[in-house]
């Protein structure tokens, strides 16, 4: 079981497409570092559910790190929080 | 997933889900905007809305079939333009108010996802008004229109997502159902993520929306009244209710549905409307509308004539009118099922009531108003301000129009200053939860956020405390012209009266009233005010121990406020602030009260505070008000020379337990803490000396001076629990106050300096610092110790010591009272404390049990306590 770990700089969507592109490759648990995101949109949110989705099909664990606290808000509001580990 | 699902197919499910998903989604990025992110989007949407508000006017009427095309283009207007206007500099993300002296922060906390729904009869600008309260507000909405307004809604929602999208709002944050069913509205109604429904329309959509268990905004249908008083201004009043009912043909739900007129006006009113384009039914013609345009199984109007042309109602139910007539007007008898007119009728037609009073009047628009317009809108035309009252008073509506249009009046900003609106609340009365017109703050959860309130502490005594040997001279200061001296007739025989009459000052007419010295009667009181009246006194002179100057005290009350209701004022309190009763203010007879005390341990001369028996009710009234404080306290130690051994010893424990108390009240200040400390340090070093030396003038003194420093002390900061057992023992066993605080004292100190089993709430009690200030005290009086538990202890010691050397009897066992008849006491001893108002300061919470174990700690005696020494 290993870990991968990919920070999400830049674009998030592109970020997190590009998370979604790796997942074939994550054996065990897929760290996002969240540090550098202080805003997420609509469209963020929707490849977090299809990443949260693709992981569970996968049995890969996902992880966020360093979530800033607004952050962390919307995707409780948007019930994604507990699709993903703190 | 919706949790009550219906007779959906899955594609129109998923089809529903997609669009909570989408709302949902940018209900939470939405979170993350400021205000000037908010009002950046708000403005250009207006704009959008106000730009296409024709073009939206003329798809409505297309599609429905209803109303007017220009009174559809104003509507587009105010609700942009007007409410625009209304929630441009309001604050609705983040802190909204701030109330920095009540410590109050209100947090604007957006709803999350609102379902929508939009009336046939005002489509498109109740989309425009809520989608910008929405944007206002940072919620989601999904738009849920009237089947048959759905396109124009729909291209209302985008004009106004378009607008939001270009300037910055989360994706998603509008929707609008396409071809929506009953079905799709259940199914949102019920779905868990939608958090508020907003439903404007008919009756069904509304009760649906309150019954579906979800917070709602109902706002269904009304059935405005309008009273037409005979002073009001004619002409403007058929002016304005003729704007009003023919104003998108009458579909607005706050239009006016029957007038009730004064029958001293009723036919000028009737002439002035057939003058203006009106059509005033004839008989017959009355019935032939209510035939035609009112269910008469249901008994509501028909749909087919809502927002429809007076000339094509006429028309269509075969009445004869001009071709320009705005308005039909059917004379009505009655309200009621039996009077079809005089329900809500969402078109040109308007029922009118010839009334022969004003009280008729009324009661027919009380009659109209319960008739299904319980709480959405009336209008009065009247010149009369107390007629306007009054029709405001008994007709329930949440809006009153005054003399003006009641539909255009109701929408807000325009006639009048209420909040612009298109959702009218109705309050419990049209089982709403608001009377509000809806607005912003509605689309708000607000929150408080309350800081803890730094209490307002005070520090009053009697402004003029005189002291030391000789202190009663200068009393010569005093002008007066009628003078009483209230005192006790040993005092008199002791000459005592005579030192007083001695310093008057000169041209007083000095009168004697000698009181039994024992706890005043309201009888004596009541006697010594008949004696202050029948000598037009301006001045007492309380000469005696608490009981005299007690009494004193509340015969100036009385004297001055004749009215006071003694039983009332003793009602129980918990903050003085914020008690039920007020003291009386006015004063009808200025007296000044001189206080000299002739014992060293109440402290009456300079307290608020007053007992007395009610004989013939058994009851004991304690007063607690800073007027009843003396006006100048005169604590002269030759007064107390000649006090005996027992009382000497009895008063000076009543001295010490008030500083102790005062000192670890919930209640002390830095300014009562120096108060207590001095008398405390003053009672160890100089009761020994009065009661074994009783001529030692200088013991005396001092002691003279801690019982009146210890009562400043407790005057502000209050008493504790020593205090309320001490007065249910010494009540139910005839002990004396002092003797029975002795008792209790040792023990209420130990308990005190224990960890709470209850601490008191209360915002003055910011740390638990008893024991802390117990050892403070103990430092003070040079008593040793390391730790604080040490320090207790031994401020334990030094107090059984002193109660000891002041022959105090050791227990309540050494007064004789037996075990049984201690056991058969204790329910009334503890109920009778815990009612005691004094241990309300208390640091600890005494819970009934701790308070019978202390009881039977100060029957087992000193040295032998059960309950837990400082831990």
């Amino acid at each position: 079981m290993g870990q991968a770990r990919l920070r999400m700089e830049g674009d998030l969507v592109h970020a997190l497409q590009s998370a979604l592109d790796s997942l074939e490759k994550v054996d065990g648990e897929l760290v996002l570092d969240f540090s550098p995101v202080r805003r997420i949109e609509p469209p963020a949110l929707k490849v977090m559910e299809e990443l949260a989705a693709r992981a569970g099909e996968r049995h890969v664990r996902l992880a966020l790190e360093e979530v800033d606290v607004n952050i962390y808000r919307v995707l409780k509001l948007s019930k994604l929080a507990s699709r993903f580990t703190q | 997933m919706a949790a009550k699902v219906s007779c959906l197919s899955q594609e129109r499910a998923g089809y529903l889900e997609g669009l909570v998903s989408q709302a949902r989604n940018a209900a939470a990025v939405f979170t993350q905007y400021t205000q000037q992110d908010v009002d950046r989007i708000v403005k250009p949407m207006v704009l959008a809305g106000l730009a296409q508000a024709q073009h939206l006017a003329r798809l409505a009427i297309e599609e429905t079939r209803i109303g007017v095309l220009e009174d559809k283009i104003i509507k587009n207007m105010v609700a942009t333009e007007f409410v625009y206007n209304y929630v441009r500099d309001k604050r609705t993300v983040g802190a909204i108010a701030e109330f920095p002296e009540r410590g109050i922060t209100e947090i604007a906390e957006p709803i999350g996802v609102i379902f929508s729904i939009t009336p046939v009869t005002n489509p498109t600008s109740t989309v425009l008004f809520k989608c910008i309260m929405a944007i206002k507000t940072r919620n989601a909405a999904i738009f849920g229109p009237h089947p048959k307004a759905w396109r124009c809604c729909r291209e209302a929602v985008r004009i106004m997502y378009d607008a939001a999208i270009a300037h910055g709002a989360p994706e998603g944050v509008f929707t609008c159902l396409e071809e929506p069913t009953i079905e799709d509205n259940v199914y949102l109604m019920h779905h868990k993520d939608v958090r508020l429904i907003d439903a404007t329309g008919g009756r069904g959509a509304v009760k649906a929306a309150y019954s579906s268990g979800k917070p709602a905004l109902g706002v269904g249908p009304g059935n405005t009244p309008v009273y037409l008083e005979k002073s009001a201004d004619v002409a403007m009043a058929v002016v304005d209710i003729i704007t009003s009912k023919t104003f998108d043909n009458g579909t607005i739900c706050a239009s006016e549905q029957t007038v009730v007129i004064d029958g001293e006006i009723y036919d000028r009113v009737l002439e002035e409307f057939a003058a203006l384009g009106a059509h005033v039914c004839k008989d017959g013609e009355a019935d032939l509308l209510a035939r035609a345009l009112v269910d008469p199984q249901t008994g509501f109007a028909q749909p087919m004539a809502v927002g429809q042309k007076a000339t094509d109602i006429a028309r269509a139910v075969g009445l004869q009118v001009k071709p320009d007539t705005k308005l039909l007007i059917a004379p009505i008898a009655g309200v009621g099922r039996d009077y079809p007119l005089s329900v809500e009728k969402l078109f040109p037609v308007l029922a009118v009531y010839r009334a022969k009073s004003a009280d008729e009047a009324l009661r027919v628009c009380i009659d109209v108003n319960h008739a299904g317009g319980l709480g959405h809108t009336a209008v009065v035309f009247s010149r009369n301000e107390n007629v306007i009252r009054k029709f405001g008073e008994v007709i329930d509506a949440g809006r009153v129009i005054v003399n003006s249009p009641g539909s255009i009046g109701a929408l807000g900003g325009v006639y009048n200053d209420m909040v612009p609106t298109f959702s009218f609340g109705c309050g419990t009365g049209g089982g709403n939860s608001t009377t509000d017109n809806v607005n912003v703050y509605h689309y708000l959860n607000i929150k408080r956020v309350a800081r803890r309130t730094q209490a307002h502490m005070w520090y009053r005594v009697p402004n003029q405390i005189y002291f030391n040997r000789n202190a009663v001279e200068n009393l010569r200061q005093f002008p007066s012209r009628s003078t009483l001296i209230v005192t006790n007739p040993v005092l008199e025989q002791m000459g005592h009266v005579d030192i007083v009459r001695r310093w008057m000052a000169p041209q007083t007419v000095a009168r004697v009233l000698a009181i039994p010295d024992t706890e005043p009667e309201l009888k004596v009181v009541m006697q010594g005010v008949e004696t202050l009246k029948l000598h037009e006194a301006d001045q007492i002179v309380a000469l005696g121990g608490g009981s005299v100057i007690d009494a004193a005290k509340i015969m100036k009350m009385m004297y001055e406020s004749p009215e006071a209701d003694l039983a009332e004022l003793a009602a129980p309190f918990l903050d003085i602030r914020k008690r039920v009763v007020r003291f009386p203010g006015g004063k009808e007879n200025r007296v000044r009260l001189i206080a000299a005390p002739t014992t060293s341990g109440t402290g009456s001369e300079v307290t608020p505070f007053a007992v007395l028996t009610d004989k013939s009710s058994g009851r004991k009234i304690t007063l607690a008000d800073y007027s009843l404080s003396p006006d100048v306290a005169i604590v002269d130690p030759q007064f107390v020379m000649s006090m005996p051994k027992g009382l000497t010893a009895d008063t000076g424990i009543d001295c010490l337990t008030h500083a102790l108390e005062a000192g670890v009240s919930i209640y002390a200040s830095p300014y009562t803490d120096s108060n207590a400390m001095q008398a405390i340090r003053l009672v160890f070093r100089y009761l020994p000396v009065a009661f074994e030396h009783p001529d030692d003038e200088e013991a005396r003194s001092m002691m003279h001076n801690a019982a009146c420093i210890a009562a400043m002390a407790f005057s502000n900061a209050s008493v504790g629990v020593n205090h309320a057992l001490a007065h249910a023992f010494g009540a139910r066993f005839g002990v004396a106050h002092g003797r029975a605080n002795a008792l209790m004292l040792p023990h209420v100190i130990a308990y005190n300096a224990s960890v709470p089993t209850k601490f008191m709430p209360s915002p003055n009690q910011r740390a638990y610092v008893a024991h802390k200030k117990y050892a403070l005290t103990a430092e003070l009086l040079g008593l040793g110790g390391e730790s604080i538990e040490e320090k207790v202890a031994n401020l334990i010691a030094a107090v059984e010591g002193l109660l000891d050397r002041l022959a105090f009897p050791n227990s309540i066992a050494g007064l004789g009272i037996s075990r049984d008849e201690f056991e058969r006491a204790m329910p009334d001893l503890t109920r009778n404390a815990f009612d005691d108002p004094s241990w309300r300061s208390n640091p600890r919470m005494p819970l009934v049990a701790e308070l019978a174990e202390l009881f039977w700690s100060a029957y087992d005696g000193r040295g032998k306590t059960g309950i837990a020494r400082a831990s």
